[in-house]
């Protein structure tokens, strides 16, 4: 049976690559050989993971230097340009142990961004029927299916550089919510989308959408920020 | 921890040919103003000055600027399309374009000098 | 978190201002781009250059265009490298730009003048 090196990071913010050696299987993903470190090798070893089949997110890691889902990571495809593994967390986010990170900052900035939906009506009137040819809801469900697993946060060169920067992930939300039509704090969300800290701080290295596990493009939905903030200050209305 | 290697793909390059093109198109531009300006001390002063300019590493330099010019501005076009036009998956091969534009625009330039 | 460069409504009317001044540069530039292709080719003296610029109303109007669309754009485009690259934020780096934006507008004007006038 071939062996395989791994380096995996240890430690907090102060920390070091830790060298380790696995046994080297056919069909065997990322997440596999952080799985069999922690329970063969070394149980102390800190990690997350939930549904390991590619719908959660939570095994998200930086795998020779860009970031991916581990269970859909096979090692075959990391390995194809390097001799061996380095496994780190997530970048951009403050690291608790070893490759657990604190996701904190990324979804107080969903917040931030007014990344959640705000109806107008009650349950005594008829619900809001929005046809699925609408051109805004097909905007909508062309970025909907972020399920916030921070790939993009972390693949983000400008969150490394502007520590204010709500993200691609906070942004593209912000971008459902705007295109929906029942949802009543447009104003508000483009004024907390716009500037230093929003859609205008994007320059489109377009790093979100090439890591995006569900190919997603905030990128697409930034612009889209960016046309219609600009619309609305020109309208005076920002 | 090692560099990240988010690094490396079409729109990272094009972003930052655009932003260090801008740099020195920045840092240029004053001289290039000051340069015409001379011309303010008549004729003679303007001569004096292209005839530095007569110089092979000037002229070196000039053919820089001028594809430094057109990279900024190919690459320019390509943000203005990513923006304002509907999505399109061909993004990096719009990266790829606003690079061959800017060689040719540069070949040009250094062709005629 | 230092104090924001004014308000949110005042960085988006920047980014308009920026992808105005890029859309009218374009233009400038490559017309400037042809114009200099078709000159360098036989060589030139002032006295050549002057020659065809002098009181020309045209090429003086088309000029300060592109001064002034450039006093515009090159600041803010630098604004994000102060920040991201210098961690040069707030009022100060915000006055810079403008001193610079001047710097241009001064320059080159006087530079439009001194050929075209």
């Amino acid at each position: 049976m071939s062996r395989l090196k791994v380096r995996v990071w240890r430690g907090s913010g102060e920390g070091r690559f830790e060298s380790f050696e696995v046994p080297r299987h056919a069909s065997q993903t990322v997440l596999d050989v952080v799985t069999y470190i922690q329970r063969v090798l070394d149980p102390t070893l800190a990690y997350r993971f939930a549904c390991r089949v590619g719908m959660c997110g939570s095994c998200a890691m930086t795998v020779n230097g860009i970031p991916r889902w581990t269970c859909r990571t096979h090692v075959d495809v990391a390995l194809k340009d390097r001799g061996e593994l380095a496994i780190a967390p997530l970048r951009n986010l403050p690291v608790i142990r070893d490759l657990v990170t604190d996701m904190t900052a990324f979804f107080d900035k969903w917040a931030q961004a007014k990344g959640g939906f705000q109806g107008s009506r009650t349950r005594r009137e008829p619900f809001h029927a929005i046809a699925p040819e609408k051109e805004s809801r097909k905007r909508v469900d062309a970025a909907i299916e972020c399920i916030g697993c921070a790939v993009c946060y972390s693949a983000c060169d400008v969150v490394a550089r502007n520590p204010g920067y709500l993200g691609p992930a906070a942004l593209n939300r912000a971008w459902t919510l705007v295109n929906d039509e029942r949802d009543a704090a447009r104003a508000e969300r483009l004024r907390a989308v716009a500037g230093d800290a929003g859609c205008h701080a994007c320059h489109t290295h377009v790093s979100c959408t090439e890591r995006c596990p569900k190919q997603l493009s905030p990128t697409a939905a930034i612009a889209g920020l960016k046309r219609e903030t600009a619309r609305a200050a020109l309208r005076g209305e920002l | 921890m090692s560099a990240p290697r988010s690094r490396g793909h079409a729109g990272y390059w094009a972003a930052l040919v655009h932003r260090l093109s801008g740099i020195a198109l920045a840092l240029f531009l004053p001289l290039h103003f000051w340069a015409l300006g001379q011309a303010l001390r008549g004729a003679a002063r303007l001569d004096q000055f292209l005839a530095w300019t007569e110089q092979p590493l000037v002229k070196v330099a000039e053919w820089g600027i001028v594809l430094l010019l057109a990279a900024h501005l190919s690459g320019g076009l390509r943000l203005l399309a990513l923006e304002l036009l509907p999505w399109r998956s061909g993004h990096k091969t719009m990266a790829a374009i606003a690079a061959g534009i800017s060689i040719a625009i540069g070949l040009a330039f250094a062709l005629a000098l | 978190m230092s104090a924001p460069q004014g308000s949110v409504r005042q960085q988006t009317l920047l980014w308009v201002a920026q992808r105005a001044s890029a859309a009218v540069l374009a233009l400038c530039v490559a017309v400037h781009l042809a114009t200099l292709i078709y000159a360098v080719r036989g060589g030139l003296s002032a006295a050549e250059i002057l020659a065809r610029t002098h009181a020309n109303v045209v090429w003086l109007v088309f000029y300060t265009v592109f001064v002034l669309a450039a006093a515009v754009h090159v600041p803010i485009g630098l604004r994000p490298v102060l920040a991201e690259w210098a961690g040069w934020r707030g009022r100060s780096s915000d006055a810079a730009l403008l001193g610079f934006a001047m710097l241009i507008t001064w320059m080159g004007l006087r530079a439009v003048a001194a050929v075209f006038a």
